[in-house]
């Protein structure tokens, strides 16, 4: 496929995402209730992502570095 | 001990076989298989939403329901079928039954038509689009045409006999132009004597029960044609399904058959009928006729051989499976065929020997209660029949050429333009598949838009995953035709992101590659 311009291929990468989930068939409106969901559950995980995993991973850190921090100390005895 | 892998598409008896026996199908890539599940899991869901809506009337129900006096009855129009044309099928049923004026042939011209009220009804706007290009009709051998040899002979025929007969071939609707069409045929198919019926469906619903019943056994191949089905059904005969196109398992059903018996009882069965099509007009295979015959030698049953896609289009003569293979006719104990397809005509027919020709004459339903063919389409049959046969002094089998030849190269094309195509090399029915809902209805609009006429299939036509595209190849086709037909499904191809052929092939020109593509590799 040879595209112009960065909108046609969007243009075009959004009529695969169309045709792959078959909303393609459906109507207008329906068609804006799958996105909607779609994007608000996709922007709800990017969103909690943003907000939970920095404090998992730092605890995951802490909890790691607890262990083999404790270990390194004790060997070092 | 070693074992072999085996590979479907090669045959096992080759020695049976004058030519190379090339049948492929390639299997459903696993990431499409999901996403069409998947697409058509997103589907049923907004179906359900949809039939919500109708059954709490906060939408008009445009299909047929049941009265709200009988709403604690069962439900007459519920099933999944039905779930499916309302909430499916209507969405793009604009790819359907689209009005065609004027003659079917290579090129014809569509009335346009819309629908504002996505799909539920349509308006002809008294447009006509003119020259699509037609890959969808059954016209094999091109004899759907207004003007020629076999037109004008209906029309004399018209003349002369009238349009209808209004009686039976066993009353007064016996006319001697049947007689002739019927010597004609036997001559045809190379058998003793042969019998026309108006119709290709009734032809075999009627007659198959006309020759088994109770007791008898019937071995039927996963894919036959719904008449076949309903003929069997209505016989009243047991019926058992073989593998498509399996003789491994045709072969195991018939050992078991013999071996057991009537279940319970454990009488021998009547008589056991192999019942099998010559070309799959779903699947474009080619039925292994040679190894059919000899199972049905080896046990002794008998066979019926639907013709109705291959009479005509396969075959040196245009003989169809039998002469394709330089089979006997002998061999098959009922030929049955279409004038529908290959003869541009309507009806069918059985041939075989003397003696089930005149049992099928008493016995026959179609043969005792339906009226008798029009004498124009009867004389369609016989001009187009005698053009086959070279009777009418133009050169021999030079239908049966150009189509073998448009159908090498159209196969061949497909094939290297890396879309999975189903069934044989020789067949000049060319399944393409699709797989995803959503690419059924956008491969019939985007393919009318650049002027070409295809038929799209899904389910219930096709197992649910494997909606394909079918193309029908015709002797009437030229060059230039199928080039730009070729040309504008390859466009269409990457536009639907539909080659998803993973055969080796050479690298695809370099452009954006799509998200799919990419994990497809
Ligand atoms: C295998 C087979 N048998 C029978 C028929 C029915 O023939 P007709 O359309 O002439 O009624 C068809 C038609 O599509 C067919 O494909």
């Amino acid at each position: 496929m040879n595209f112009k311009n960065l909108r046609e291929y969007l243009a075009w990468l959004y009529y695969q995402y169309l045709l792959i989930t078959g909303i393609y068939v459906l109507e207008p409106w329906e068609k804006s209730i799958f996105n909607s969901i779609l994007f608000s559950a996709i922007a709800m995980v990017v969103y909690t992502s943003y907000v939970f995993v920095p404090i998992h991973v730092r605890l995951a850190l802490e909890f790691f570095s607890g262990i083999f921090g404790g270990q390194h100390s004790t060997m070092k005895h | 001990m070693f074992f072999f892998p085996q590979n479907p598409n090669v045959t096992h008896n080759s020695n049976l076989y004058k030519r190379p026996f090339v049948e492929s199908f390639e299997e459903t890539p696993l990431l499409v298989a999901v996403l069409t599940y998947m697409g058509y899991g997103i589907l049923t869901i907004f179906g359900y939403l949809r039939d919500f809506l109708r059954h709490w009337n906060i939408e008009k129900c445009h299909v047929a329901r049941d009265r709200e006096q009988q709403k604690d009855f069962v439900p007459l129009y519920q099933d999944f079928e039905n779930f499916y044309t309302r909430n499916l099928y209507m969405r793009i049923r604009d790819n359907w039954n689209r009005p065609v004026c004027g003659v079917p042939g290579a090129k014809m011209d569509l009335a346009e038509r819309v629908s504002y009220d996505y799909n539920w009804t349509f308006k002809h706007t008294g447009k006509v689009v003119k020259d699509v290009i037609n890959m969808g009709s059954y016209n094999y051998l091109g004899f759907a045409e207004n003007v020629g040899a076999c037109a004008d002979a209906a029309v004399d025929v018209t003349k002369k006999y009238g349009s209808g007969v209004g009686s039976t071939r066993c009353e007064i609707g016996n006319l001697d132009i049947h007689e002739e069409l019927e010597q004609l045929i036997a001559r045809f198919l190379g058998v003793e004597s042969s019998m026309a019926f108006g119709m290709g469906f009734a032809t075999n619903s009627m007659n198959i029960p006309a020759l088994t019943g109770k007791g008898c056994l019937i071995l039927s191949d996963e894919l036959n044609h719904a008449s076949l089905v309903l003929g069997a059904r209505l016989s009243g005969s047991t019926i058992r399904v073989f593998k498509h196109n399996n003789m491994q398992s045709l072969e195991k059903l018939l050992r078991d058959a013999i071996v057991h018996g009537q279940p319970r009882t454990h009488r021998p069965w009547k008589k056991i009928l192999i019942v099998v099509e010559g070309i799959y007009s779903m699947e474009g295979s080619i039925v292994r006729l040679p190894e059919v015959i000899a199972l049905k030698k080896r046990y002794k049953a008998y066979l019926y051989l639907d013709e109705a896609h291959s009479i005509g289009a396969l075959g040196p003569h245009g003989g169809g499976v039998v002469d394709y293979f330089g089979l006997d006719p002998n061999d098959v104990d009922i030929m049955m065929g279409t004038f529908t397809k290959s003869f541009g005509a309507a009806g069918g027919y059985i041939g075989g020997k003397k003696e089930l020709i005149d049992y099928l004459r008493s016995h026959s339903h179609s043969a005792l209660y339906a009226t008798s063919m029009s004498p124009p389409v009867a004389q369609q049959i016989i001009t187009s029949m005698k053009i086959i046969m070279g009777e009418d002094g133009s050169t021999l089998g030079r239908q049966q050429t150009q189509l073998s030849q448009n159908t090498t190269y159209f196969r061949k094309k497909l094939w290297d333009m890396g879309f999975i195509i189903y069934g044989n090399d020789d067949s000049p029915v060319v399944p393409l598949m699709l797989y995803m809902p959503a690419k059924i209805g956008a491969f019939g609009r985007e393919m009318l838009k650049r002027n070409i006429g295809t038929v799209v299939v899904g389910f219930p036509a096709t197992p649910i995953i494997e909606s394909r595209a079918r193309f029908c190849v015709s002797a009437a086709h030229t060059r230039e035709m199928l080039d730009i037909a070729l040309e504008a499904i390859s466009e269409v191809g990457d536009v639907l992101q539909l080659k998803y052929s993973r055969r080796e092939r050479p690298l695809p020109a370099l452009g954006w590659m799509s998200e799919e593509s990419l994990l497809q590799d």
